[in-house]
């Protein structure tokens, strides 16, 4: 199993990447202890992120579906944890309103992915289905204000959105701040090589596959429908653990968690970070809403232009990503740099022996 | 033994019937050579048989099953493999990983690994297994997409114009290989142009024009036909 650690669809191989892997885990695991708790817990939100935009990149890299709509799972699991986690009646239910929300987001991809991949939708009218998708959703939300929109107890409550739900909590301790901070870091860390190994399993050879070529990953027996629903569903699950944890982080969810300048984000810091591979995704994901947020605190405008702009430059200047850009530069002068000092090596040894004879 | 058996298909797009009322059998272990002029229908058929298509008349049977509105990968399944006139790889994969996704479902592990460098080897790409499918030569990505039809050791393989863009050193060897292939016992249906392939492969002959099956017969009658002949020059047409 854990040959499917490393593998063709997976950028950084072998003991160096996996060493600096384990810092970087090492530094996420410590930087409570140095960090005052208002970081952490700001740390802790961009991570709520990061599995939305492995699952757009699951999708759109690996499987070629470019899905707009990220969102609609987003919203779904995100309200889905909101109304579970008040008729549940909090405490440790909300674990189990945790799941479930993921699961009932899944359920809903399978619906969509079945009715788009099975009536031949592909390509750019895939973006504008799930596109649509999210907004009829966010438009429906943002007229539920009156007091007859309830789920049992649980208001939706139009564009002030849901509020009053328990944060995660397993018996009397509530899972916030450098709890959930932890919470997040092993999540990605189980998600993150999850996806390694599914990506380079044998499923993952067919996903990459149907991206290339449908027709003729068909032609070699596969059913591709069913890898891409697969794909579809996993990623829009993904986009739900982001919905649900968003929903638990601050016990709050409105519509324009939904709406289009949401929607088009995940686009942005995938395209950005370099669609083909998970881990450009996880460090340029992260860079990005760390940037956004910051630049946020003194502009929100401000930073939705900039974030504008570096989808564009992203297109014209970087197709394939900035930061897979940057991560094939640098595999590649490490390989060029290793078989120069194999060679400078050879050379020594076959001049010593020449010398000793 | 009929492996498949075509019967009374038709195909017609729009107002244009591209194959007419077409019968064909292809019998267990033979090179069966679909041939005709530009326009005649082969790879109509050829779709038609592999499930790209669905006929608008008729019925096809793979091993005395009735296939006709199971889908392509269903088809491939049962043990048909297909070589598409276009070469149809993963031009964005190492060429490697195009045999692997080829083998993976039959074969894992070692053996696996075995399999893929017997066929590299088979196919001399053994020294690009690392490129990229879409940086080979059009004639290597030719013998690879063969390489991966084969690697399913299908009953059937159906290959459309194998030698398209092939050098005739190239187009040789190709049909040497499809001949290794049959003597192992496997079936071969070739859609080809090349006269000169044809009589180096076929043992049996079906000639399609206007949609329609012309001639059919052994390699040497349908050679002797004059009006084989003809079609292939025009004539008939213009009469």
């Amino acid at each position: 199993m854990l040959k499917l650690l490393d593998g063709p669809q997976t950028l950084g191989r072998g003991r160096i990447f996996w060493s600096g892997f384990l810092a970087v885990l090492a530094g996420a695991l410590i930087y409570p202890l140095f960090a005052d708790s208002y970081d952490v817990g700001n740390f802790a939100y961009f991570l709520i992120w990061i599995f939305m935009a492995l699952g757009l990149c699951l999708m759109w890299g690996y499987g070629g579906m470019l899905s707009f709509g990220q969102t609609f799972f987003f919203g779904i699991a995100g309200y889905g944890y909101g109304v579970l986690a008040i008729n549940m009646g909090g405490g440790t239910a909300t674990i189990a309103a945790l799941v479930l929300s993921v699961v009932i987001a899944m359920i809903a991809a399978g619906i969509l992915g079945y009715f788009m991949i099975w009536g031949g939708i592909s390509g750019i009218f895939f973006g504008i289905v799930t596109l649509s998708a999210t907004l009829v959703l966010a438009f429906f939300l943002g007229q539920t204000a009156g007091p007859e929109w309830h789920i049992g107890p649980a208001r939706l409550n139009g564009f002030n959105g849901m509020k009053g739900m328990d944060p995660l909590t397993v018996g009397d301790f509530d899972i916030e701040g450098s709890a959930l901070y932890y919470v997040m870091i092993a999540l990605i860390v189980v998600v993150y090589i999850a996806l390694r190994m599914l990506m380079n399993s044998s499923v993952g050879n067919v996903i990459v596959a149907t991206r290339e070529n449908p027709q003729r990953a068909e032609m070699l027996g596969y059913d591709v429908r069913k890898y891409q629903l697969l794909t579809f569903v996993i990623g829009s699950g993904l986009a739900g653990l982001s919905g649900a944890l968003y929903t638990s982080w601050g016990q709050f969810i409105t519509p324009s968690s939904i709406g289009l300048p949401a929607a088009a984000m995940p686009i942005v810091w995938v395209a950005f970070s370099g669609r083909n591979d998970l881990t450009a995704t996880l460090v340029g994901s992260f860079l990005l809403l760390f940037g956004f947020q910051t630049i946020t605190v003194y502009s929100q405008q401000a930073a939705l232009v900039l974030m504008g702009a570096l989808l564009l430059a992203t297109v014209m200047l970087a197709p394939q990503g900035f930061v897979l850009g940057i991560g094939k530069l640098v595999v590649g002068w490490w390989g060029r740099r290793r078989r120069r000092d194999e060679a400078a090596a050879l050379a020594d040894t076959a001049r010593l022996q020449s010398d000793e004879t | 033994m009929a492996l498949v058996d075509v019967k009374g298909v038709s195909k017609r797009f729009g107002g244009l019937t591209a194959v007419s009322d077409v019968d064909l059998t292809v019998n267990a272990g033979e090179v069966h050579c679909l041939i005709g002029p530009n326009g005649a229908g082969k790879s109509t058929l050829f779709k038609l048989i592999v499930g790209l298509y669905p006929p608008t008349k008729g019925s096809i049977f793979f091993d005395s099953v009735d296939i006709t509105a199971e889908r392509p990968y269903a088809r491939v399944q049962r043990g048909m493999s297909i070589k598409m006139q276009a070469p149809s790889v993963f031009k964005e994969l190492p060429v490697r990983q195009n045999i692997q996704i080829a083998l993976q479902e039959r074969l894992s592990g070692a053996e696996r690994m075995e399999e893929e460098d017997r066929l590299l080897a088979l196919l001399d790409l053994a020294d690009d297994s690392g490129k990229l499918a879409g940086a080979l030569s059009h004639g290597q990505q030719q013998w690879l997409e063969i390489g991966m039809a084969l690697a399913l050791q299908p009953q059937l393989l159906l290959l459309d114009e194998p030698t398209a863009g092939m050098s005739p050193e190239e187009t040789h060897k190709t049909g040497e290989l499809i001949k290794s292939f049959n003597a192992g016992g496997m079936t071969v249906l070739v859609v080809e142009h090349d006269m000169a392939f044809v009589r180096q492969v076929a043992q049996r002959v079906t000639v399609l024009h206007l949609g329609k099956i012309f001639a059919r017969g052994s390699l040497e009658a349908i050679l002797a036909d004059e009006k084989v002949a003809e079609i292939y020059l025009g004539k008939t047409h213009a009469h």
